[in-house]
């Protein structure tokens, strides 16, 4: 039992300096593992047995380090000579050569740099462009070993809350850290502590929201499955500042490694005391429940998650009654996100001021962003806010694959919006993003090229919304259900002017009377694309003509004087509308041409041309 | 929050003061500022409101604020500026009408709740000339497979007030949202049909619905067909909550007594006979006021509960199996009527009971359904063939062009049309209570007593409790109107916690004044406390107040049944109950 501050630091003190130890770090996190790291991992144990270094070198199954670009991917921790190398697209067969690097020497092995910091223990030498606070252990520790956390000074942040901090002390270090929810909504998490700190009620609840659902985000699915320990501390720092001994994780079922993670971490915190009755002797007192949500994207807004914990359907309710005054099971509830808890212990440990130093004035500390998309290096990243866009998109991303022309970056989800190249350098942070109409949303990062028609991207996300809407309130029901007919039909070639200007009001409507922030959002996409890519509207509308050659109905495929007469495409064509002599230049017949594409792809003389 | 501080705002550029709590609704109610709703209803005298802010009509500008507020459940803050009807909240509020109407069919001419469509009514006012948001209309099967209520979601606009009615008042609990997004519509559980539920047609979800997706199944045909075929003998029967309401459908005051006028109504439309079931009321007093003393006497198997609501009665065998024994085993009013007319009656006047069509002009939609009950049909022959509610008597007598408020006072035909004043008071909550006590004490006294008024268990209240001393004997009464109510109660009961002789449960708010057939209210609470007033102004106008003094009734018990309780009253007039548990 770890039932004192002063057992902690025994305890810590016992696991020693993690960094004097040879280890290599394996990338088991979902990614990792979908990548094909279980069997490097065998392979590696292997080696190290035959070797006979099994006892020397130990193997840490470690969270995502964020490098999906290079998954399986590996990193090598020297004692002695303080070495510390990441290796990527490792396979089995290189394990061997993973030992003898130990000795120095790289041999046919994928080397990345490491491009970032570790803030809260270390200044930013090498200039590089991340600084991991949220993701610190990350891909360093076990998460299933509470010793890894525990000499990674975790719950040295509870310790000091329970025992050197009034809970007043606690909120008051929250609201001057400038911590904002990192769900995407952005409000200020010491501002929304305080609200349930002052209310008087016998019971309360801290609820950690871990419903990710934004297509292409995952985040807080890295954090929990990486480093899960540290969100459990955190809400139960929380439960201490608002005077709350019932924590509630609601996860959804389809992070089912997430879940085991937190179960395991949940059991071992129990177990030694760090979470239950008298909690570092303190007399408070902090238990955590996991709940399972069924994977309603909308059951990620506080109100509609807190019915779905009650067993309601899952769909959320006018505000007031704020969650902090009446929330689950009508008790003061605070809901904040998995990210927002990651950030809780390093502020308590290293205080507020520490923090502010990061990011901007406005939206201290660093946001994780799920990069994805057309980059090249597609992966986690977390960035002091006020990083400029390009230096995340064509610094960490390294640029656009294939080297095409970059196009917009959709930031925020289904709730944002798409920024353009020329608004690459702005700093962003929770506000910028808003002027440029998108929002910071959990962190979806999706970076798109000039194979990427506009049009077409609002209406991916407006069907995502349309589908998760819970078809409560009129604008969201069927205002969004009428702009996504708007944009099938301009993607159709069917559309006119008055649809832009109908686009428009109705997108500004939605926004203004929906009941709930997805609805409230949901139009962002539409009207961020109206706005940044008028040209492509334009073109769909007047033109007939999809600039991107996306829109099926908009394009006509021709085959030009290359052709060969190789009959490959007729041959292909589902529709036999391909007709010519064996050695003749062939023809398509428009009226019966389905525009599939076939043609286009199977050519191998590049005589299909798409307009 | 305390009620006591003032929150001083300004609407439309006028200063208005209102308590802190109060949304902008209540506040420009104040004002005089009419601000359109359609999802939000309130009902007043049962402290009800379904304030869920889903559709957004009632959207108005808040000055200092990122986007439009609902009105109906947006409270009040010190020095707001509110806006109702600037140019973006009436963008707002004519859209969000433009969107519901995009997804809603346009066949008003044809549609049951034409003339009483809330969103018909706003579509008048707004006067939207063409539908600017044209698109897909959502697409469900009708639910037409029960006697009583007929589901056409493709006219449901989600207010869910249909739910708060089913699961927040009644606790019935069987509505709910399903589906997503567009497809979102209420529904039970797995979209059944009504039938394969636990609902008991109480029909309040369709007082609530403000469109057509809720209404009552009609049968007018059935009773015009069964009126023109010269085989059959046809006699109607009219219950006592009707004859207060049914004025409403012909622009009549709330609250004025219709009896004699609705007579003569239905004579013109061609019934053979037009008796009451006032009459039946009077006799389910002498069957279940004898059960109860009995109980009493013997001290067993207590408290009694009044049975004559269908609603009441299969909410109990879905939700209290395991109390099945305690209702009093008298049939309904409407029931005895049946089996009386179709034995006693037929037998009088020598018609073949196949041949005699008993049609019943009901408060209720779950009275259609007790009529189609298994055990309320004998030798083939249904006791109750027809039942209409009085908004199907309304329409019926509109197109017969036949005008109830012109017409002379009527009488009802004899044998089955004699009353008192206890029967009267059943179309009220406590009246059954009141119309037992009152022959119970004349009974245990041997005496005419001349104070007849029980005044406790009187009014609109959801549970009312009175220890009432009837010759010497002190009874403990509840009375209780919708089941949201009973289902605490009967809790009570359940877990010992209270203990009483006898309680009067009704299924609807207020009693059947207020049933789930009666002319619509949109939400104005003050019909109820006109039809109340004027159900126990027709009993003090009666000569005979006690159901054991009317004269027919002992003629009947004479000449037919016996004594109360006999052998061929419990055959006739008795039922017993199906422990349902969760369908």
């Amino acid at each position: 039992m770890i039932d004192t501050p002063e057992r902690l630091t025994q305890y810590a003190a016992l696991l020693g300096d993690p960094a004097a130890k040879n280890k290599i770090l394996v990338s088991m996190g979902t990614c990792g593992i979908a990548a094909g790291t279980t069997p490097v991992l065998d392979s590696l144990r292997a080696a190290l047995e035959t070797r006979g270094l099994a006892n020397s070198i130990r193997l840490v199954e470690v969270g995502c380090m964020g490098l999906c670009h290079s998954e399986p991917t590996i990193e090598l921790h020297n004692a002695e000579t303080g070495q510390q190398v990441i290796f990527g697209n490792v396979t089995p067969e290189q394990a061997g050569a993973v030992l003898d690097a130990f000795s120095g020497e790289i041999k046919g092995l994928d080397t990345i740099s490491r491009g970032w910091y570790y803030p809260e223990e270390e200044e930013n030498v090498n200039g590089v462009p991340q600084a991991r606070i949220a993701l610190r252990n990350c891909g360093r520790i076990n998460p299933e070993k509470l010793e890894d956390y525990i000499a990674s000074k975790g719950y040295q942040a509870l310790a000091k809350a329970v025992t050197k901090m009034t809970p007043q002390d606690v909120v008051q270090e929250i609201m001057a850290s400038g911590l904002r929810g990192r769900g995407g909504g952005g409000f200020p998490t010491g501002v929304k502590w305080s609200f349930a700190a002052r209310e008087k009620n016998d019971s309360k609840y801290v609820i950690c929201n871990a419903d990710e659902g934004d297509p292409g985000a995952f985040m807080d699915r890295a954090v929990l499955e990486g480093d899960p320990h540290s969100v459990l501390e955190a809400m139960a720092i929380a439960g201490y500042a608002i005077g709350s001994g019932n924590g509630v994780i609601y996860i959804r079922a389809e992070y089912p490694l997430a879940i085991q993670r937190l179960q395991i971490a949940i059991e071992q915190a129990k177990h030694e005391g760090l979470l239950g009755e008298n909690i570092f002797g303190s007399g408070f007192a902090f238990d955590i429940e996991l709940k399972y949500g069924a994977g309603a994207f909308v059951c990620g807004e506080e109100t509609a998650l807190i019915h779905s914990i009650e067993g309601m359907r899952g769909e959320p309710t006018f505000k007031p009654p704020f969650p902090a005054v009446e929330g689950l099971w009508k008790k003061p509830t605070i809901v904040n996100n998995v990210e927002t808890f990651a950030n809780v212990a390093a502020i308590i440990r290293k205080g507020a001021d520490w923090f502010t130093s990061l990011g901007t004035e406005k939206s201290p500390g660093t946001k994780v962003f799920a990069l994805a998309g057309k980059v090249k290096k597609v992966g986690l990243v977390e960035v002091p806010m006020g990083t400029p866009l390009r230096d995340i998109i064509f610094g960490i991303g390294q640029g656009i694959r294939e080297d095409k022309e970059f196009k917009a970056v959709q930031t925020g989800g289904p709730s944002g919006g798409c920024i353009r190249a020329n608004k690459l350098d702005t700093p962003i942070d929770y506000d910028s993003l808003i002027a440029l109409g998108s929002m910071m949303g959990s962190g979806g990062m999706i970076v798109m090229d000039e194979d990427d028609c506009m049009v077409n991207v609002a209406r991916f996300f407006l069907e995502f919304t349309l589908d998760e809407s819970c078809g409560k309130c009129t604008p969201c029901r069927v205002g969004n259900k009428r702009l996504f007919e708007m944009l099938t039909e301009i993607t159709q070639g069917k559309g006119t002017p008055e649809t832009l200007d109908k686009l428009r009001n109705l997108g500004q409507t939605i926004k203004d009377t929906a009941l709930c922030g997805l609805g409230q959002t949901s139009p962002n996409p539409v009207l961020s694309t109206l706005i940044q890519f008028p040209e492509e509207y334009e073109a769909h509308i007047v033109d007939k003509r999809c600039p991107a050659g996306v829109c099926s109905r908009l394009i006509t495929y021709t085959i030009t004087d290359a052709c060969v007469g190789c009959t490959l495409c007729a041959r292909n064509c589902p529709v036999g509308c391909i007709s010519g002599e064996r050695k003749q230049k062939h023809v398509i017949d428009q009226s019966k041409c389905i525009r599939c594409g076939v043609c286009y792809d199977t050519c191998k003389f590049h005589a299909i041309a798409k307009n | 929050m305390s009620a006591d501080k003032m929150m001083n705002v300004t609407i439309n550029g006028m200063p208005v003061q209102v308590e802190d709590g109060a949304t902008i609704l209540q506040a420009a109610k104040k004002l005089g500022i009419k601000i359109p709703t359609l999802c939000y209803m309130e009902l007043d005298c049962f402290n009800f409101e379904h304030r869920k802010g889903s559709c957004r009509i009632c959207v108005v500008e808040v000055e200092g604020r990122r986007n439009l507020a609902p009105a109906c459940c947006t409270p009040v803050m010190d020095k707001m500026v509110i806006h109702t009807h600037s140019p973006r909240a009436v963008n707002g509020r004519r859209t969000v009408l433009d969107l519901i109407l995009s997804d809603h069919p346009k066949d008003c001419l044809t549609c049951n709740k034409s003339g009483n469509c809330e969103l018909q009514t706003l579509a008048a006012d707004f006067k939207l000339t063409t539908v600017k948001y044209e698109g897909e209309q959502s697409v469900y099967p009708l639910d037409l497979a029960n006697e009583s209520i007929v589901r056409d979601l493709n006219k449901c606009i989600m207010c869910r007030r249909c739910e708060s009615a089913c699961n927040e008042m009644q606790t019935v609990g069987i509505l709910s949202g399903v589906r997503r997004g567009f497809e979102a519509v209420v529904a039970p559980t797995l979209e059944k049909p009504l039938n394969e539920t636990n609902c008991v047609f109480c029909g309040q979800c369709v007082a609530a619905c403000p469109v057509g997706a809720l209404t009552a199944v009609i049968r007018n045909q059935d009773v015009l067909d069964a009126l023109n075929n010269p085989k059959k003998t046809v006699v109607v029967q009219t219950a006592p909550a009707v004859r207060v309401a049914i004025g409403e459908g012909f622009g009549m005051e709330p609250g004025t007594v219709s009896t004699g006028k609705m007579v003569t109504a239905l004579r013109r439309l061609g019934f053979d006979a037009v008796f009451d079931t006032d009459f039946a009321a009077d006799l389910t007093i002498m069957e279940e006021t004898t059960e109860f003393l009995g109980r009493v006497k013997a001290g067993e198997n207590l408290p009694i509960l009044t049975s004559c609501c269908p609603g009441w009665v299969k909410f109990f065998e879905h939700q209290f199996p395991d109390l099945v024994h305690i209702p009093s085993t008298a049939k309904s009013p409407q029931q005895m009527f049946g089996a009386i007319a179709k034995t006693y009656y037929a037998e009088k006047i020598g018609v073949d009971p196949k041949d005699l069509v008993v049609v019943s002009i009901m408060p209720c939609l779950a009275k259609k359904y007790e009529a189609a009950r298994p055990e309320f049909t004998r030798d083939g022959v249904r006791d109750v063939d027809i039942v209409l509610s009085t908004r199907e008597l309304v329409i019926m007598l509109h197109e017969a062009g036949i005008q109830l408020d012109l017409l002379e006072e009527g009488q009802y035909d004899n044998p089955l049309g004699e009353s008192t004043g206890a029967a009267v008071i059943f179309g009220a909550s406590g009246g059954v209570l009141e119309a037992a006590l009152r022959t119970a004490a004349d009974w245990l006294t041997g005496q005419d007593l001349q104070s007849v008024d029980f005044t406790a268990v009187r009014g609109l209240e959801g549970t009312k409790e009175a220890t009432v001393e009837v010759a010497g004997l002190q009874v403990k009464a509840a009375v209780v109107s919708g089941l949201g109510n009973a289902r605490r109660l009967l809790e009570r009961i359940r877990s010992g916690e209270a203990e009483y002789h006898v309680i009067e449960i009704m299924a609807c708010p207020g009693g059947c004044l207020n049933g789930g057939g009666q002319p619509y209210i949109h939400g104005d609470t003050t019909i109820l406390e006109a039809r109340m007033k004027a159900i126990y102004d027709a009993d003090k106008g009666l000569p005979k107040r006690k159901s054991h003094q009317n004269p027919d009734i002992i003629k009947l018990y004479e000449e037919f049944l016996g004594e109360p309780g006999s052998h061929l009253a419990h055959e006739l007039l008795h039922t017993h109950y199906v422990a349902r548990g969760d369908a």
